[in-house]
């Protein structure tokens, strides 16, 4: 049963591989990117094998413990967790508990992520080559840190899912959940950052974190190469134990992952809502349904959060100036999240593919929708992040360069919307959820998207650094107005041009869409 | 109509159309004519290229060969104009079902340009006839089966279009609201409307449709008015004798013996 899942998963992967070259895109460049960090990283272990035991101690923990840290946390950031292989599906199946959930861990392993951390896992037993019994020792530490970063990353999405999901509470747990575990990284590596100003204290935090759970397997080989028996015996068995309560949890929520979701609004809705309060026009009805989705549609959600949260976690790897640098940019990331608004639509674009709609009106209802939201969330951020800051003189540009940015990165995306369209997981989905293979495409649209958005921004950003060093409230304004012209023209010609393209393909995204489905 | 007025185009003229996906040929060659204030029926057997050739028909998907005209009008030429006049209802393709029967409707007549007044009071008249009052303020994710049809069927015909392509449209739906629909579109198409059902249920279309084509692996196997095509024998007869590929069941013999 448990081979029949991993089979499973890489026939899906093969099948999807074979039907979409953007898919064989993705993932090569997914898989180049990770061979060159596990290289380094196989490379950096072996080298580490002539320093003394102190270093290479703290490394081997330092680094196992941000690996599995990376596992838990960045599921709920971004990307989400790879649902190829979805439990939903196996609810009219008599598999039994247990062989579900080995099998569809060892399921989550086959992938570029998956396989990259199996080799750097196994290659932390490296530093320890010349003691076998010690390398032995991190061998079977390393397989358990493994196991911890699969079935971690699960049971954590898994947990908080409902929380997203159900009605009416999710905005709430969105904040009083995620926010603080999106945080976590960044308060962590400041903390780590402020204690390893000086090197000397590396021995001493890896000490510390050896005692965590994301942290105790890779400190088994080096125990054992010292001779500490009791303690290898006891980071041993914090990593079981572990092991042990997450694989539970995992398997008590999956009875509820298993159920069929129910949609994440709910609840009745008198009325038409926002569709009687836009125009009453081809265009204000697409503006009021891209904002009722932003509203009842999960996967929404994490676009509009990122832009308080980006700043804050800024903030922490920078000071308060990270804080007004950070706003730009989490308003362009705000911008492009329409990038992908026609393959978040699915095969419900076929109503935009049937009505006499034309191209550019489907693209300035999407932008107005985002904007009416976006704008006054970026307006709000922008001045909390001046006054936290204390930089009121840099008002002009920082307010400037954000709308700027905003609205260059909706041009941009209104282009890239209309151009492609990637396999992302159905509305209604878990938020944590992403398709094999999908956030590989969406990742290059999203690079090339960013590419451009760059060069667009670059002017601005010269412009307002020059103002921010100088003190000149002339060249800030200059900025300001610079980064509005931008903007308005990326918008211009970005809806114009997706908006042509859109008219002439439409039917074409729609085909694709439904080859997806 | 007198002898000497030109003869009125079809509501519907397919001509030649051909659609491959890959390797797979789905319409090969297809040609049709459905007249103005018919009831036409596709039937056909799973996969002879009925949603395909509806899909071609409603500006959904772009054929590799071949043209469909609607009232003289070519669709692939100038889609704007010709899509106001048509109503569809796809299968197997989302809604926007985040949004409430009624502001789905709503959105549904707003996209064809039609102003708030006219929407809102056809809204009410759709979900007044096709019996979703109760839910009109419930979202259509939350719906059953049977009711996303009837909310697709509404969003098909609020902008009154003059033909309505209808892919499955009584699938999952209960018997009382079949009927109702059976009601709505006999009445739609005695004011002059016209109406294409694909369906594989061929009592159905017997029943309802003046006009049958039988369609299988892309072709058109038979094509007119139900009575020509059917020559004396049920529609059924019929079918199962042009399409062919009856099998006795033979071979199954295990699923008998799992009864005792």
């Amino acid at each position: 049963m448990v081979a029949h899942l991993v089979r499973l998963k890489v026939t899906l992967l093969r099948n999807g591989l074979r039907r979409s070259a953007w898919q064989v895109v993705g993932l090569v460049f997914a898989a180049v990117y990770a061979s060159g960090a596990v290289v380094a990283s196989v490379v950096g272990l072996g080298a580490l094998s002539t320093q003394d035991a102190d270093l290479r101690r703290s490394v081997v923990v330092l680094v196992g413990a941000a690996l599995v840290l990376g596992w838990w946390l960045i599921p709920l950031v971004a990307f989400g967790v790879d649902a190829t292989v979805e439990p939903v599906r196996f609810a009219t199946f008599a598999v039994p508990r247990r062989d579900l959930v080995i099998g569809l861990a060892l399921a989550g392993l086959i992938g570029v992520p998956g396989v990259a951390t199996t080799i750097v896992a196994a290659a932390s037993a490296l530093p320890w080559w010349r003691q076998p019994l010690a390398a032995l020792a991190a061998l079977v530490g390393a397989a358990l840190g493994v196991a911890l970063c699969v079935v971690g990353s699960r049971a954590i999405t898994t947990a908080l899912d409902p929380l997203l999901t159900r009605r009416g509470f999710r905005e709430v747990a969105a904040v009083v959940v995620v926010l603080p575990l999106m945080l976590l990284g960044p308060i962590t590596s400041g903390l780590a950052e402020s204690v390893t100003g000086h090197s000397a204290a590396l021995p001493a935090i890896a000490r510390w974190v050896a005692w965590t759970p994301f942290g105790s397997p890779w400190a088994l080989g080096s125990d054992v190469a010292a001779g500490a028996w009791s303690g290898a015996l006891a980071h041993l068995g914090i990593a079981v134990v572990t092991l042990a309560l997450l694989a539970a949890l995992w398997s008590w929520r999956l009875t509820d992952a298993m159920a069929p979701r129910r949609s994440a609004a709910g609840g009745t809705h008198v009325g038409v809502g926002l569709l009687g309060r836009f125009p009453a026009t081809p265009m204000g009805a697409v503006a009021a349904r891209s904002l009722t989705y932003r509203r009842r549609d999960p996967r929404y959600v994490s676009a509009v959060l990122v832009v308080p949260v980006l700043p804050i976690v800024f903030a922490f790897g920078f000071g308060s100036g990270g804080f007004l640098v950070a706003v730009p940019f989490a308003a362009a990331t705000l911008g492009f999240s329409i990038a992908a608004d026609v393959s978040y639509d699915g095969t419900a674009f076929w109503m935009h593919v049937m009505a006499p709609l034309r191209g550019r009106e489907d693209r300035w209802g999407r932008v107005l929708g985002t904007a009416v939201l976006g704008v006054p969330i970026v307006l709000v951020v922008a001045l909390v992040a001046l006054g936290v800051a204390g930089r009121w003189d840099l008002t002009a540009p920082v307010l400037g360069f954000s709308l700027g940015s905003f609205a260059s990165a909706l041009g941009v995306s209104s282009v890239a919307s209309a151009s492609i369209v990637v396999p992302v997981v159905p509305a209604g989905s878990s938020p944590f959820a992403s398709r094999q293979g999908g956030s590989m495409a969406a990742v290059g649209t999203q690079l090339a998207g960013m590419a451009v958005l760059g060069l667009l921004g670059l002017p601005g950003l010269v412009l307002s650094i020059l103002a921010a060093t100088t003190g000149s409230l002339l060249l800030g304004v200059v900025a300001a107005l610079v980064s509005l012209a931008i903007g308005t023209a990326a918008l211009m010609i970005g809806v114009r041009k997706g908006g042509d393209l859109l008219d002439r393909r439409a039917p074409d995204l729609l085909q694709q869409l439904r080859s997806m489905a | 109509m007198s002898a000497d007025a030109p003869p009125a185009p079809p509501a519907l003229a397919i001509r030649g159309l051909w659609k491959a996906f890959g390797r797979k040929i789905a319409v090969a060659g297809i040609d049709l004519d459905v007249p103005v204030g018919s009831c036409f029926g596709l039937v056909g057997p799973n996969g002879a290229g009925k949603t395909t050739t509806l899909s071609m028909a409603s500006a959904l998907l772009r054929p590799d060969f071949g043209g469909v005209w609607v009232h003289g009008q070519d669709l692939w030429v100038d889609p704007l104009a010709v899509k106001v006049q048509l109503g569809v209802l796809p299968d197997g393709v989302r809604l926007f079902d985040r949004l409430t029967g009624a502001q789905l409707i709503t959105y549904a007549g707003l996209l064809q340009g039609l102003d708030r007044d006219t929407v809102a009071g056809r809204t009410a008249d759709l979900l007044r006839a096709l019996d979703l009052e109760a839910d009109a303020s419930t979202l259509v994710v939350d719906y059953s089966a049977g009711m996303t049809k009837k909310i697709a069927l509404a969003c098909a015909m609020v902008h009154a279009p003059r033909v309505l392509l209808l892919d499955e449209p009584f699938e999952s739906v209960d018997p009382v609201s079949a009927a109702n629909i059976r009601q709505i579109l006999a009445s739609y198409v005695a004011g002059g409307g016209t109406v294409v059902i694909s369906s594989h249920v061929m009592d159905l279309v017997q029943r309802m449709c003046d006009h049958v084509a039988i369609i299988a692996a892309g072709h058109v196997l038979a094509a007119g008015t139900v009575d020509e095509v059917r020559g004396g024998s049920s529609l059924e007869d019929r079918f199962v004798e042009l399409v062919g590929g009856r099998s006795t069941g033979e071979g199954l013999a295990w699923l008998r013996t799992s009864s005792g």
